[in-house]
């Protein structure tokens, strides 16, 4: 028998010290070769760690939320064979480390000592974590993907909308793979009049169950009917929750507080008319649809927001001002506003100047998919020099976007409303919607940044521009 | 006269027959129109013909076999007599057959409350088709349109009207030049059947062919025999062609007829033109929808090429009218034509339904046969899935040595990720059976763990399957 030590790998470039945002084993837990052990976060990116070799888990090297320098010892295993410890370095440098990590003489109390993880940040089921102190969880529940087995995983899921266990472990496909269903499933969904691509799948590969079609119904059901029985309706509450910000809801509270102190906003709101862009955007998507892809109007005002930049480059550029220097930049590399289970992600469309509407299509979805997966690569997380924001059909008629530190504008795109609108004397219905923009008031003054939206304005409304140039 | 229907179907094939015995279950009215005899090319001049035919061509060249040996070489220690086949009862006996399973169909299709009207239909608009009388002799059961012409009103147009041999303009149809269909009712054996086109309905009756003792010679353009399946799978058939003394001329193409019609000109691989001396030409270059003479054109239906187009749920670009089967192209499949028209009939019905197989099963009854279901690894790789594949070879299989059919294997392909199976090819002695097994596990969305954990019954073909999956999980226990 010998110690393994796995220490934290340098998972991104220049980065000293990644935050474990996961356990998915406990000590105590038989481990096997590539089996994950944890996932740690760099910057926006979640990385899972693997096993290297077979054994027990003995220590882990911290808390979840604590950030542990790269190199450090992440995990301690127990394994057949030498390991790759010194004996007499064993014991004393194994509590060394900021962890409780208790000595390998008493495993018998490992389990009581650690926060039992039942979730899988990693693949987008992200949580609120309770704090150890009140997890009275007993060893047997500790197991990293048990569901329901557990005061934790229970309460998460009673307050999930889902109602049923079995789409907490389910997990959503890339946009571009079938759903997989066995026959008598698809059948069943069909005469249920649900849709397989929106199902989550819980068996194994991702398969839809039966089960999942339940839940999704059930789901369904209790989106619709609100509350239950008359007598809970007007009872009292008197729990609270101390929820720890951690991993991503961390860097996005860090990353939001810096925007808004350093950066004074200027938000400018302007009204477009976007009756001629849709009706184009539907004829667009009955003819080219089917091999193309459909478009939603995002790529469109890609294009609108690239074109523009060529009059305003001012606006596509970071700064710096520390050591006061705007940088701008020839390539648009477009930030994409993301919701993903676990928080606000920016996934980048690099060069975006280079693409058509049905390439941009194609890669926010493929990044949309990335990130609200986990699987985004950190340099698909970082590095946009421009941002829009989207809150699709929840749009409002206006916001006020932060901006997407050190960049120096953001745009951002309301609801789309049928309005009356006064034309030659007389109503005719348009079709309206606000563009919500905020800028660093540093570096673009307001004349700039209006007319930089008209400019943007002008292309949208009349949007063979967007195309002939 | 004039009817009215909710559900009109053009073609009583496969697809044509399925639909009006599923929508006669589901209680719609519904006609079905046929030109010729129920069952469609499958039951009356491919899939089932070509079967009985295949089997008695083994069955001959098994007994010519121990004939020729004698029991001192025979391993099995058979001794026979050189046999001798009567080719017209052999027709006879697979028509016996055809007319059963034909037979059957129009006994469903009575059952299930379906109209049958003979004769040819043609398409006034898409919710009306007139329908020519057939010819006497060729009626069937009920409901003979008689020489009269009947003209039909439907809710739902239902276009199941198959697909057709290709024919060569330089080699057109007659004479010895025969399609499929006139090679699956031969009144005489050529002494040289000359085959254009080594794809699997060539091969298959080429095989047969020289099996019953006649030469065969088989041209094809491509550099290999099967050129639309994988080299691996193509192989054990190339050899055993070789073995029966099958002549192939690969990279060739045929010019025409010799003049005086007893020879087929050609063009070899180096570039040659020769003549070689044919009495019956197979000409099996493909197949093509049938789009033509019934009206089609008038609908001015959306196309994809030669078929008509079609979306998910068999829906062509006019409301209310459905294609299925050859008509809308590749894979030209009778199970594909099948699914489809139950489908269709279910929607008709008022059910939600999409056609969306996992894998639609294609199987080649060559010698030895091959079966290929979801993707090959060069499909899986093009697609961008990361896969892991493996073979197992009937040669390690000991149910396969005791029917000497150690030649093939059966090969499995998964996702590298979570082991989920996307494809199963397999070539061997009754790999046509397997498919059963492949495109099940397919659907069931199987992983390598669940086929390599299932028993398999010992000792059977089907263990090959089992072990591939092991293999490709790196444990494989008989290799």
């Amino acid at each position: 028998m010998g110690i393994h030590v796995i220490k934290m790998p340098d998972v991104g470039e220049g980065i000293a010290e990644c935050e474990v945002v996961a356990w998915r084993v406990q000590p105590g837990d038989t481990v096997t070769e590539d089996q994950i052990l944890a996932d740690v976060m760099t910057d926006k990116a979640t990385v899972e760690i693997p096993s290297p070799v077979h054994g027990t888990v003995m220590a882990l090297g911290g808390k979840v939320g604590e950030s542990l320098p790269v190199g450090g010892e992440l995990i301690r295993l127990e394994i057949e064979g030498a390991g790759n410890l010194k004996a007499e370095a064993a014991k004393p440098a194994a509590a060394a480390s900021a962890a409780p990590a208790p000595a390998a003489d008493e495993p018998a109390e490992l389990p009581h000592g650690f926060v039992p993880e039942p979730q899988r940040v990693a693949a987008g089921a992200a949580s609120v974590q309770a704090p150890a102190a009140s997890v009275p969880a007993p060893a047997a529940a500790g197991g990293g993907s048990s569901v329901g087995g557990s005061p934790a995983s229970r309460s998460r899921t009673a307050g999930g909308s889902s109602g049923n266990g079995a789409t907490s472990r389910a997990i959503f496909r890339d946009p571009n793979e079938k759903p997989l269903a066995a026959p008598a499933v698809r059948k069943r969904a069909w005469d249920m009049g649900i849709e397989l691509q929106y199902v989550a799948g819980s068996g194994p590969a991702g398969q839809i169950t039966h089960a999942d079609l339940d839940a999704y119904v059930s789901g369904r059901k209790q989106g619709h009917a609100g509350h239950g029985g008359a007598d809970e309706r007007y009872a009292e509450l008197h729990g609270e929750e101390a929820v720890p910000l951690i991993g991503l809801r961390r860097k996005i509270a860090e990353k939001m507080q810096l925007s808004k102190r350093q950066i004074p906003h200027f938000t400018y709101v302007e009204e477009v008319d976007v009756t001629e862009l849709e009706a184009l955007r539907a004829q667009l998507n009955a003819r080219y649809g089917e091999q193309r892809g459909k478009l939603t109007l995002l790529p469109l005002l890609m294009r609108a927001v690239v074109l523009a930049i060529r009059k305003f480059p001012e606006v596509n550029a970071r700064f710096d001002d520390q050591a006061g220097i705007v940088t701008r930049y020839q390539p648009v590399h477009l930030g994409i506003a993301t919701q993903t289970d676990a928080g606000l992600m920016v996934p980048v469309i690099r060069n975006a100047e280079a693409r058509d509407p049905w390439s941009s299509a194609k890669e926010i979805l493929r990044l949309a998919y990335a990130a609200r997966n986990g699987k985004a690569a950190r340099d698909e997380l970082s590095g946009s020099t421009i941002t829009i924001t989207s809150l699709g059909p929840l749009g409002g008629i206006v916001s006020t976007p932060v901006i997407n530190h050190p960049e120096v504008a953001i745009v951002g795109v309301n609801r789309i409303l049928d309005r009356p609108v006064v034309k030659n004397g007389g109503l005719v219905p348009r079709k309206l919607m606000n563009l919500s923009s905020s800028f660093d008031h540093r570096v673009i003054d307001g004349m700039v940044a209006a007319e930089f939206i008209q400019t943007v304005r002008g292309y949208l409304e009349t949007p063979a521009t967007l195309f002939v140039e | 006269m004039t009817m009215e229907t909710t559900l009109l179907i053009i073609g009583g094939g496969p697809g044509g027959y399925v639909a009006a015995i599923r929508a006669g279950q589901l209680g719609i009215k519904t006609v079905l129109v046929e030109g010729e005899q129920l069952g469609g090319t499958c039951l009356n001049v491919g899939c089932i013909p070509s079967k009985a035919l295949i089997h008695a061509a083994e069955e001959f060249h098994k007994a010519g076999q121990y004939a020729a040996v004698g029991a001192n070489e025979s391993p099995l220690g058979i001794r026979a007599a050189a046999p001798t086949i009567d080719i017209g009862r052999t027709v006879a006996w697979k028509e016996g057959i055809v007319k059963r399973l034909t037979g059957g169909v129009g006994a469903l299709l009575k059952k299930n409350g379906v109209q049958v009207v003979r004769g040819w239909a043609r398409i006034l608009d898409g919710k009306t088709v007139e329908v020519m009388g057939a010819e006497a002799g060729k009626t069937g059961a009920a409901n003979d349109a008689g020489g009269q012409t009947t003209r039909i009103r439907c809710e739902h147009l239902l276009l199941a009207t198959g697909s057709e041999a290709v024919e060569l303009p330089f080699l057109p149809f007659g004479g010895n030049v025969v399609s499929a269909t006139e090679a699956l009712s031969p009144e005489t054996l050529p002494e040289h059947l000359v085959v254009v086109g080594a794809g699997y309905i060539g091969l298959e009756l080429g095989t047969a062919y020289r099996k019953l003792g006649a030469r065969v010679t088989v041209v094809e353009a491509a550099g290999r025999v099967l050129p639309a399946y994988d080299d691996e799978l193509a192989r054990p058939v190339a050899a055993r062609l070789k073995a029966l003394g099958v002549d192939l001329h690969l990279e060739s193409s045929v010019l025409g007829l010799s003049e005086d019609g007893k020879g087929v000109r050609m063009k070899n691989a180096g570039g040659e033109e020769v003549t070689i001396a044919a009495d019956r030409v197979l000409v099996a270059v493909g197949r093509r929808p049938r789009t033509t003479g019934f009206g089609l054109e008038s609908l001015m239906l959306d196309m994809n090429g030669r078929a008509v187009r079609i979306d998910n749920q068999c829906r062509t670009s006019m409301r209310n009218v459905w294609a299925i089967g050859d008509l809308t192209g590749e894979p030209m499949l009778a199970h594909r034509a099948m699914a489809q028209g139950e489908m269709v009939a279910e929607i008709i019905s008022g059910k939600r339904r999409h056609f969306m197989p996992a894998a639609i099963p294609a199987v080649c009854f060559t010698d030895p046969e091959v079966v290929v279901v979801g993707l090959t690894p060069q499909e899986a790789a093009k697609q961008g899935l990361d896969c892991i594949s493996a073979s197992f070879p009937y040669a390690a299989n000991g149910r396969a040595m005791t029917i000497e059919a150690t030649d093939g294997f059966v090969r499995v392909v998964a996702r590298k990720d979570n082991h989920l199976i996307v494809g199963w090819q397999a070539v061997g002695s009754a790999v046509s059976e397997l498919s059963t097994a492949f495109v099940q596990s397919i659907e069931m969305g199987a992983q390598l763990e669940d086929v390599g954990g299932t028993i398999h019954a010992h000792p059977t073909l089907g263990e090959a399957v089992q072990e591939a999956a092991l293999r490709a999980l790196g444990h494989a226990l008989h290799i």
